[in-house]
């Protein structure tokens, strides 16, 4: 088992995350983390899913998250060169004598405070889930009073992922069978 | 053109080909059911229950290889349903069913006859269609066939407001064309892994095909004998893949799994490859995962992507119509006869000949195989569909008729949804009117939706429902002897006499309770002009054998201990098809008989069971 990113285009229609949230729900497949928002094509969403999946499990993964007629494309980015983010707000409590320990943390992790009043600090980190994990392990001694995290987020590194994609525009009225390009499923074993 | 949406819906309809519909009205679909009126082309067929609808749906697709359409109200109406759609999923059924919701404006108020009918359909439809404008119905409607009968076929439900359906909008059927950017009904796997596979076939000593669904619904069974025939490879059918290669075809070894043939079993066990086509290795076909064979490199042909490595790692993998990949493998692969793997298939058939058809006890019972058996002699030179229920009844249906055509087996595999017989025969009746249509169903399921009766009485159609009465849950009870210790928790079950129900519907009614007198049962019944209720009062604590516990390995099945065969059941040598010696190889000298295991006593409740008076017995 490890963790697979996927990358699912969406067709930005109503009641699409409840289909790939049952779908995983249904087939049993453990989600890390999910997340989903607008791309720069209108009516187009984009999810990243995080699974906990051995290689043939992430697969099977791919092909159900197809299977779904809203389902545009799949890209499965752990084995390319990619970049993973996540942002999470830590409300942290201080005291006159770590207030000053605290922020030196949060300028090791790369991290801004956000909000100030005489008993916390809210920071905002942002970095892989690991990074903010960690982050999260550092400050709990000071006493976290709150923490949300947005799950992850990823995007393939460099030019040809996005040279290489069919179009996410698609083609008009079907009739007879697709021409797909299915290049994304490698179900062949 | 302006229509209502509810005209909409009967104008999509026709245009689909449409000609029957499964139905009941309600208030939330109302409209559609007034604009019906207009429409007289449309058959609306008015069952007595929405389970039936979609059963009906279910039947008639199966039969006709057509969409199904079932209706129903908001609901109540619709979760009715929610059986027979999760029943067509799991058999990739084309089914179409359209549901009245309340109006747009009311939807999350909890409103009168409200439910969230996507959001309880989702998982077991292929897709569905919440429709809250009139504009929107015909391209729902549209995609909804066009989703049900391309790729995997499935159940598609369309979900329409009650305002959707009173106002109007402007039809337009061409600008209403599927538009599905994220839909990809069909793949078409690379050269290399065509290439591949043919290796695999070529080179293997010990091949065997499982012949699924898949073959049925792509009208493949020229395509897979002839592999059969030039590669010398035996068939082994899954319980939907019955009728898909001839029963009477020297390469059809009979069915797999569960309570298939122990030579078969064995077979898959001995195997060193297995192509499977349009099958998807459901547990009641592999038993044990960890044991199933072992020894076997897989190929795996499949529409659908998800079923591949989903039970069964394989070896190659290919996606997409079958027909398409074996007109690509064909001419890749070598002739070959394989005359040793025949013969110690052949052996191991002799091995296991003594059919448990043959081992029944004479008692003067009458046993549910020889009902089967015996339908299927009297009727056999009839173009017939067989509708099954689900449990013993239907393991023996598998067993002990013998399928010579694709459709004309319609069970419910999947799901194994009890009551589904009677109402999918209705709808297999409407589909092929000129075919002979018997339902087989036991008197457990039988009770679930006999009310349908009153459809086929209403409609004037004629079903002949055999009644496998044995006054228990069959299925389950024989779980419960196996596992449980005899104790028949909930098993033994009363019902009415089935008789005088036929006759309270106003249908014909039969009773037989002997073996010599299912020859005439038969003929009477065919004799009725419509449909008829027989009451088959077989032995009530029956076995069906073979049996692979569920979880355990493929092999390892229990068999009927011997027992004293004879009179009505004993010379029975004529119930083989004469196939059976018709092997492509010349046949090897069938074994003395061994029955695979010690021969153990008698069963005491079998033993002491006394014979039964006709009727009133319980
Ligand atoms: C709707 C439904 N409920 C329960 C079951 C579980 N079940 C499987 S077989 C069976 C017994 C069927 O009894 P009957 O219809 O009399 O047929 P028989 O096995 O006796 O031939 C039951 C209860 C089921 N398959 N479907």
């Amino acid at each position: 088992m490890a963790k697979h990113t996927l990358i699912a285009y969406v067709e930005d229609v109503p009641g699409v995350l409840n289909r790939v949230a049952s779908l995983f729900r249904r087939r049993n497949f453990n989600i890390d983390s999910l997340t989903v928002g607008r791309t720069e094509q209108a009516g187009v969403s984009r999810l990243t899913v995080v699974v906990d999946a051995t290689e043939a499990g992430a697969r099977i993964v791919e092909a159900n998250l197809y299977k779904l007629v809203n389902v545009l494309r799949v890209d499965d980015l752990t084995h390319k060169a990619s970049l993973m983010r996540e942002l999470a707000l830590v409300k942290v409590k201080v005291t006159p004598a770590t207030r000053s320990q605290v922020l030196q943390l949060v300028e090791v992790f790369r991290a801004r405070v956000v909000d100030v009043d005489e008993q916390t600090l809210v920071i905002e980190v942002t970095g892989t889930p690991e990074k903010i994990v960690k982050c999260e392990l550092v400050m709990r001694p000071y006493g976290i009073v709150e923490i949300v995290r947005t799950g992850a987020v990823a995007m393939a590194r460099g030019h040809e992922l996005l040279s290489s994609a069919p179009p996410l525009v698609p083609t008009e009225n079907v009739t007879g069978d697709h021409a797909h390009d299915t290049s994304g499923i490698s179900m062949s074993v | 053109m302006k229509l209502t949406g509810a005209e909409i819906i009967w104008e999509c309809l026709l245009r689909e080909g449409v000609e029957v519909v499964f139905g009941y009205p309600g208030g939330a679909i109302l409209p559609a059911y007034d604009a019906m009126t207009k429409y007289p082309k449309i058959h609306h067929v008015l069952v007595r229950h929405e389970q039936g609808a979609t059963h009906m749906a279910d039947g008639y697709a199966r039969a006709s290889g057509k969409v199904g359409v079932a209706i129903a109200t908001s609901g109540p109406g619709a979760t009715n349903m929610v059986t027979g759609i999760a029943t067509a999923m799991m058999d990739s059924s084309p089914i179409v069913c359209i549901t009245g919701q309340v109006g747009s404006k009311a939807i999350g108020t909890d409103a009168f006859q409200e439910t969230d009918v996507t959001g309880v359909t989702l998982p077991i439809t292929k897709h569905n269609y919440l429709v809250t404008k009139p504009g929107e119905i015909a391209r729902a409607i549209r995609e909804a066939f066009y989703i049900a009968k391309s790729g995997r076929p499935g159940p598609v439900l369309v979900d329409i407001t009650k305002d959707a359906q009173q106002l109007s909008a402007e039809f337009d059927w061409e600008g209403a064309a599927p538009r599905l950017p994220g839909y990809r009904p069909s793949y078409h796997a690379p050269a290399s892994e065509y290439a591949r596979a043919a290796e695999l076939i070529n080179a293997a000593k010990r091949p065997l095909i499982l012949a699924g669904q898949g073959i049925i619904k792509s009208g493949t069974t020229d395509a897979v004998l002839q592999l059969a025939r030039v590669a010398g490879i035996p068939i082994s059918t899954t319980l939907l893949g019955i009728g898909a290669i001839p029963a009477s075809s020297p390469h059809n070894l009979g069915m797999m799994g569960m309570h298939g043939e122990a030579w078969v079993n064995q077979a898959i066990q001995q195997a060193d490859l297995l192509i499977a086509l349009g099958m998807r290795f459901d547990d009641r076909v592999t038993g044990n995962l960890k044991t199933y064979a072992l020894n076997a490199k897989k190929i795996h042909v499949d529409i659908d992507p998800t079923e591949i490595n989903k039970n069964v790692p394989v070896d190659v993998a290919l996606i997409g119509d079958l027909g398409e990949v074996l007109a690509q493998i064909q001419p890749q692969v070598k002739p070959a006869e394989r005359a040793e793997w025949w013969d110690l298939i052949k052996a191991q058939r002799g091995d296991a000949a003594v059919r448990d058809i043959q081992s029944l006890p004479d008692n003067g019972h009458l046993y549910a195989a020889h009902v089967i058996n015996d339908i299927w002699r009297f009727t056999r030179d009839r173009d017939t569909i067989v509708v099954t229920d689900v449990g013993q009844h239907q393991m023996w249906e598998a067993q002990y008729y013998r399928h010579e055509k694709p459709r004309s087996l319609i069970t419910s595999g999947g799901l194994g949804t009890m009551g589904f017989a009677l109402p999918a025969a209705i709808g297999a009746k409407f589909a092929c009117p000129d075919k002979d249509v018997w339902v087989v169903v036991g008197d457990g399921g039988f009770q679930m939706t006999m009310p349908e009766l009153a459809t086929a009485e209403q409609e004037k159609i004629k079903v002949n429902v055999a009644v496998i009465n044995n006054a228990f849950l069959g299925m389950v009870r024989q779980w419960q002897e196996f596992f449980y210790d005899k104790r028949y928790a909930a098993t033994p079950m009363t019902g009415p006499d089935f008789v005088k129900l036929a006759e309270a519907f106003r249908l014909k009614g039969l009773r037989c309770d002997r073996r010599s007198a299912v020859k005439s049962t038969v003929e009477k019944t065919l004799a009725e002009p419509g449909t008829v209720v027989i009451d088959f009062v077989v032995e009530k604590e029956d076995t069906v054998f073979p049996m692979v516990p569920a979880g355990a390995d493929l092999d390892k099945m229990i068999r009927r201990p011997k027992q004293d065969v004879l009179a009505e059941s004993g010379n029975d040598k004529d119930w083989e098809m004469p196939a059976a010696q018709g092997a492509p190889v010349a046949p090897v000298a069938a074994k003395p008989a061994r029955n695979g295991r010690a021969r153990p006593a008698p069963k005491p409740a079998r033993a002491a069971a006394p014979r039964r008076a006709k009727a009133g017995r319980r």
